[in-house]
């Protein structure tokens, strides 16, 4: 356990070393400025309205439209030396040059964005990846890590050669305690085995996504990952108990508490969560879980306009605007409680309500597991959907909840016919997930846009 | 025409399930519980028999403890016109279904009855055959596409047999099972679950139909299948014969 004095000393050595930190900042040919500036003006004309908190709202300030970057030439090569090097310290097996293998592992689910690394190394503990950052900090090799690449934006591959960390065979489950449901585990453990894990002892993970088959812990921690049960459990903030994680440098910072009031000395867990392995990469997560309930409910419902969307405060929202029904949107919403009959009554009386006061215009409540998996796998199939259509730009907006249908229709508006403008997300939690879908990627979308 | 859908209320399909400790049966405590995908899809049929205008009323009927009536409300919200419910506590078998089946044939007086092909509990297979023999009604069972001839007064019905598809000609009234290839069951929607609300359920006990529930069958124990045992790696082609020949004895 790392003391006070210990705590403020590695604070003053992130912030020192930050900058030296083997870090790639990823701006690509498909910025992000346009939709952010459409971002700030929604947030500005909240501000002129003086619209109750929106005078908080702080303007960021995003990087220049650089479309091309260099490689920092500061960067070294590999050599053979290296290599021979990563297989005396791991072992042949963790050490991969294999060309299928690195093509996979260069190139981001989307099939975006591929670098151009030879080298892919499987740590198989946090020594491991000490040793790794030691020696890459001391040869100026660029590394990237890299959990399940199940990520959307491009932030697990490399941009050129760097190396790959992959960090798929820190995979152990270290404890987990059926009292309090905290579990402590390697990051490189797959989300949805950690799912069956805790369910086997009737507690669920707080987060879900629709990537859980392939990502992995570390990466979701990494990318402080919202998923679908946020609005109900929370931020990874408040459900990850403590992270052991190792700096560019090779030093290991054990932050692994598993209490769940712990006020000593700085929380620098935090940094690390959403810091997208710019700090260090993590490689053990001790998780709080939450206690599985039995009755679990679910409704796919239609609404006509956003308006009625956003006074169902409950969950998620789902929006399907180029559906051939006659929908507008559709909104998925999921309860979990002790008592089905109880439970199903009242979301019922709800619903009825809901549809009888007009916000509702049509709705299905699932009957049994499966029909909510088939429900679950409409909303969850978006992303996968999209990237079947075409060429997609993605992008992840907050925005007040009021306020999150508008950007969509703006972005509409601008591009007219050349792209169709869809716009899902978590209503309950002001996360929008815009996504341009275009028939190919084309420079011209990006500049109307 | 009356058709009259049988029902079961069975543990969901997508539950994992559990041996209860004492070994008496599966742990059916705090476990979701649903309709049983055959009878769905039975439901389903006979509900889309009713819509092309062959049938006037669908019926649905379920047996076993007063939660029933909460998968007698799905069907009833799915699309039937009325629902009924025979209270009984207690394990019912295939032959008890089949004789209360029987009894409301009696009352109701229907031209179809259509049930799931069998149970995901007890996976049985047995009552819609049992209820045939026992109202002497033509069977279609593990039917894959049913076609009515209301004129004729035939039901023409597909079957899934091993060697491939067969097809029978019935005469109505005749009783037919479902398979899983017959239909896509429909969702339960908002304004039919409120439709729903109001439709009756009627209430009968075993009793007041004149059925014994006392049944010749009794399950004396129930348990997991043997655990697999982990597979072994061999280092070579001798030891595998070695193995064989000494410990599996097949060589």
């Amino acid at each position: 356990m790392i003391k006070l004095m210990d705590k403020w000393r590695i604070t003053n050595h992130l912030l020192k070393h930050s900058s030296k930190l083997l870090f790639d900042r990823r701006l690509s040919a498909n910025s992000h400025n346009s939709v952010f500036r459409s971002a700030l003006e929604c947030s500005e004309s909240l501000v002129k309205r003086g619209f109750g908190n929106a005078s908080t709202i702080r303007y960021r300030c995003f990087g220049s439209e650089a479309t091309k970057f260099e490689r920092n030439a500061a960067f070294s090569t590999l050599n053979s030396e290296d290599v021979s090097y990563f297989k005396e310290l791991l072992g042949e097996k963790s050490v991969i040059q294999d060309e299928d293998v690195l093509l996979a592992a260069n190139e981001d689910w989307m099939r975006k964005y591929r670098g151009s690394s030879k080298l892919l190394l499987q740590p198989r503990t946090t020594n491991e990846v000490s040793q790794i950052l030691k020696y890459c900090n001391s040869r100026l090799l660029a590394v990237v890590p890299q959990g399940g690449n199940t990520g959307l934006v491009g932030g697990s591959v490399p941009v050129f050669d760097e190396v790959i960390i992959n960090m798929g065979s820190m995979n152990n489950l270290i404890t987990f305690d059926k009292g309090s449901g905290v579990l402590v585990c390697e990051a490189g453990c797959i989300l949805e085995n950690l799912v069956s894990f805790v369910d086997d002892h009737g507690f669920i993970m707080p987060l879900d996504l629709g990537a859980k088959g392939s990502c992995q812990i570390g990466g979701n921690v990494s990318t402080n990952a919202g998923g679908l049960r946020l609005v109900r459990y929370g931020s990874l903030h408040g459900n990850i108990l403590g992270l052991e994680a190792v700096l560019a440098n090779g030093d290991v910072i054990d932050m692994l508490g598993t209490l769940r009031k712990d006020n000593t000395g700085y929380d620098l867990k935090h940094l690390f969560i959403g810091s997208e392995g710019s700090l260090g990469i993590v490689t053990k997560v001790s998780i709080h879980t939450p206690p599985k309930l039995s009755s679990v409910n679910l409704a796919f419902l239609a609404c006509k306009d956003y308006f009625s969307c956003q006074v169902l405060t409950y969950l998620e929202g789902v929006r399907n605007p180029f559906s051939s029904s006659m929908h507008n949107f559709y909104v998925l919403i999921e309860t979990t409680g002790s008592e089905e009959s109880y439970d199903r009554e009242k979301l019922e009386a709800f619903l009825l309500s809901s549809m009888e006061g007009g916000l509702i215009s049509d709705g299905v409540i699932a009957q049994d597991i499966n029909q909510a998996s088939s429900f679950w796998r409409i909303r969850e199939g978006i992303a996968e959907a999209l990237m079947k259509a075409g060429a997609v730009y993605k992008y992840d907006l907050s925005l007040p909840v009021e306020k999150m249908y508008d950007l969509v229709e703006k972005m509409r508006q601008r591009l007219g016919e050349t792209a169709k403008v869809i716009g899902y997300g978590h209503l309950g939690d002001g996360n929008l997930h815009l996504n341009i879908s275009a028939p190919r990627y084309d420079d011209m979308v990006i500049s109307v846009a | 025409m009356k058709i009259m859908v049988a029902i079961k209320r069975v543990v969901d399909y997508a539950v994992k399930i559990r041996v209860k400790s004492d070994r008496t049966g599966v742990e059916t405590n705090n476990v979701k519980m649903s309709m049983n995908p055959f009878c769905e899809i039975a439901l389903e049929e006979a509900l889309r028999i009713k819509e092309s205008g062959l049938a006037s009323e669908v019926v649905a009927v379920s047996m076993g403890p007063a939660q029933c009536v909460d998968t007698l409300r799905t069907g009833l919200a799915m699309g039937a016109d009325r629902g009924v419910h025979v209270e009984a506590a207690g394990q019912l078998y295939p032959l008890t279904v089949a004789k209360i089946l029987k009894s409301l044939v009696e009352v109701e007086k229907p031209g179809l009855i259509i049930l799931g092909k069998q149970a995901i509990d007890d996976d049985c297979n047995q009552t819609g055959q049992m209820v045939a023999g026992l109202l002497s009604w033509p069977q279609g069972t593990f039917a894959s596409k049913v076609v009515l001839d209301k004129e004729k007064q035939l039901a023409m019905v597909e079957r899934e047999v091993d060697g491939g598809l067969e097809t029978l000609e019935l005469d109505l009234p005749a009783v037919i099972t479902t398979d899983l290839r017959l239909n896509q069951p429909r969702y339960a929607t908002l304004p039919n679950i409120m439709k729903a609300k109001s439709k009756p359920i009627k209430k009968y006990t075993p009793q007041e139909l004149n059925v014994d529930v006392k049944s010749d069958l009794e399950v004396i124990q129930v348990t997991e299948p043997p655990k697999r045992k982990a597979g072994v790696i061999l280092s070579s082609v001798e030891e595998l014969i070695d193995k064989l020949k000494n410990e599996a004895r097949v060589i």
